[in-house]
């Protein structure tokens, strides 16, 4: 099992989300965050005050999928997520050691 | 706390020595049995109601409805100008631990002021026992026989006690004007003892030599004035003052912790842009309503006051779109602010071709004020009050000694226009000259005083909280809450 961690462009989730319900996903945790890295932020200027702003808002997906599945799932937020431009961001793979359903106790793969 | 206390000792004392005198007048006044008009005297005071003019023999002692109307609006639209407009306008401004602070330092500047007017601020102001070009009165100390009746030095037809209060307004925003520069960082007893101090050195004493009957600088309605300026809004008493003595204790007070280092941006453009509006709104009751009348110079003054600052605001944001690519609500909001400063002393005096080559200049001096003489000299003028205020004033006071013009006006070459020489300076030319007079004793009243009163207090009770306060916010020190909740 892998936990796979993806920080996207926040106006890319729709698209993600569409691309992964076409692979078979079908549950994720969704986060708004703040960060940067090759984007860099941006200058907001008040009158004659200049202030840089270097986090930028970013949407930060995680879900927890079997091994098959993983390729097609990095795919698939790949595809979703993709526009070619600098700051499109990044996806982590994780191992992930075990799940447990809280309602039924099941765990591993039949729990994700 | 201490001279908070003894402040709040004082206004007891004022106000059962005032509510005394007021019962003492009571029992003295008599009206006396007038002569009856004829009816010729009855048709010429109608008259004169409609030409807003001496009402002669019947009439007198009466408002007269239309111009007492609009004069109760217009003071109700200039306190509507700082509560919550420029409240707000500031407010939005400063960081979110510091909003509660701006609209305390408006709300208590509202109550204390009030006070001092009604004790002795009016007749200082308008009052002309002392027989001096430069202090008003006793007379109307406490408000004493300040009644329904007009006071036929100010207006022929607006109850006296309707002036006093739409006067009122104006001392109420000019020292509130200041907090702009000192925002986030003065403490909230120092501000309100600085602002007591303040009206009496500097705003009462300017207010009469401008707009006083025997007042100093007071070109248009005092024969005997030595420097016949023009001021029909104080562009002088208003925004001058405060502007350049909102920098001169910006500096004595020094930058806010962590100036130039962490980011000071306005915690909400969204309540600056809201204040804008309503001061723009109120604006026509501080302009307009300064004909005193709702007559024709009125009307001219609505107009003007409209024309200027729509094309400064414009001028501002498209100022910022050229030369940074963004033309920003902040830019906007400040350019109407700048025209509505540039036209405040020239509204009732210019037409609608000045009126817009005000506007023109108050979108592009203010906005070099603002943007490259501040980071220039590095002052710490926090919302920009001596770059909009005294920068836009001076600039207005100068200007309308170019524009002023006598058809939008009769005033301007009326009988004491004549005596004092103003008629002959707006008609041959050289107005300027006494507008830059004007312009030098207001500058060196403010400068001069600010810095005595700001480093007598910062001697005795210290103008700044703690670094630790500071840092903490006022909010929550200086007034225990906090302007928004999670």
């Amino acid at each position: 099992m892998k936990l796979i961690i993806a920080i996207i462009k926040p106006f890319k989730l729709d698209e993600v989300k569409e691309a992964l319900s076409q692979v078979g996903i079908e549950g994720m945790t969704v986060t708004e965050v703040k960060g940067f890295g090759r984007q860099k932020g941006h200058t907001e200027i008040y009158r004659g005050s200049e202030y840089t702003v270097d986090f930028l808002p970013k949407v930060k997906i995680e879900l927890a999928v079997s091994d098959e599945q993983v390729t097609k799932v990095v795919e698939a937020i790949s595809k979703g997520a993709k526009t070619g431009k600098i700051g499109d961001g990044k996806i982590f793979v994780v191992p992930l050691e075990d799940v447990l359903r809280i309602r039924t106790d099941e765990r591993g793969d039949a729990a994700i | 706390m201490k001279p908070l206390r003894f402040l709040l000792g004082v206004a007891c004392w004022l106000a059962l020595a005032g509510a005394f005198s007021a019962v003492r007048a009571a029992d003295a006044a008599a009206p006396a049995a007038p002569a009856a008009p004829t009816s010729e005297e009855r048709i010429a005071a109608l008259e004169a109601y409609i030409n807003n003019g001496d009402p002669g023999k019947s009439l007198t002692g009466v408002a007269g409805p239309g111009h007492n109307a609009w004069m109760m609006t217009s003071a109700a639209l200039v306190l509507f100008m700082t509560l919550p407009g420029l409240a707000l306008f500031y407010g939005g401004l400063v960081r979110k631990k510091n909003v509660l602070s701006v609209l305390a330092q408006c709300l208590g500047i509202t109550g204390l002021v009030t006070i001092l007017w009604w004790a002795f601020g009016y007749s200082l102001v308008f009052g002309t026992s002392y027989g001096s070009a430069f202090f008003g009165g006793s007379e109307y100390f406490f408000l004493k026989d300040v009644t329904s009746a007009p006071n036929t030095n100010y207006a022929y037809w607006v109850s006296q006690n309707v002036f006093s209060m739409y006067q009122m307004m104006f001392a109420i925003i000019t020292p509130a004007l200041i907090v702009g520069a000192i925002a986030e960082r003065m403490k909230f007893s120092a501000i309100l003892i600085f602002v007591t101090v303040w009206m009496f050195v500097v705003y009462f004493p300017l207010a009469h030599m401008v707009w006083g009957a025997n007042g100093f600088m007071n070109g248009v309605w005092n024969g005997e004035a030595k420097i016949p300026a023009i001021d029909f809004a104080g562009g002088t008493v208003v925004h001058m003052s405060s502007g350049w003595s909102a920098l001169i204790l910006c500096m004595i007070l020094g930058p806010r912790l962590g100036f130039g280092k962490e980011k000071m941006a306005p915690h909400s453009m969204v309540l600056c842009m809201v204040g804008t509006g309503m001061l723009w709104v109120g604006w026509y009751g501080f302009n307009a309503g300064s004909a005193v009348a709702a007559d024709g110079v009125a009307a001219n003054a609505f107009m003007t006051t409209t024309l200027a600052t729509a094309v400064a605001a414009f001028t501002w944001g498209m100022l910022e779109k050229i030369t940074r690519g963004h033309a920003s609500v902040l830019g906007f909001c400040s350019g109407a602010v700048a025209g509505l400063v540039v036209i405040t002393p020239a509204c009732g005096f210019v037409n609608s071709t000045g009126s817009v080559i005000i506007g023109v200049l108050a979108g592009v001096i203010p906005f070099l004020a603002c943007t490259k003489l501040k980071s220039m000299f590095k002052y710490d003028d926090a919302l920009d009050t001596f770059g909009v205020h005294a920068v836009g004033g001076t600039l207005g006071a100068l200007v309308t000694g170019f524009l002023a013009t006598s058809s939008v006006n009769a005033n301007l070459v009326g009988a004491p226009a004549t005596k004092n020489g103003l008629a002959a300076l707006v008609t041959n030319g050289g107005l300027w000259l006494a507008q830059l007079k004007a312009i030098g004793l207001t500058l060196v009243l403010s400068v001069v005083a600010t810095v005595i009163i700001a480093f007598i207090l910062k001697a005795i009770i210290g103008l700044r909280p703690t670094a630790e306060v500071e840092q903490q916010g006022l909010d929550i020190t200086e007034h225990g809450e906090e302007g928004y909740i999670a």
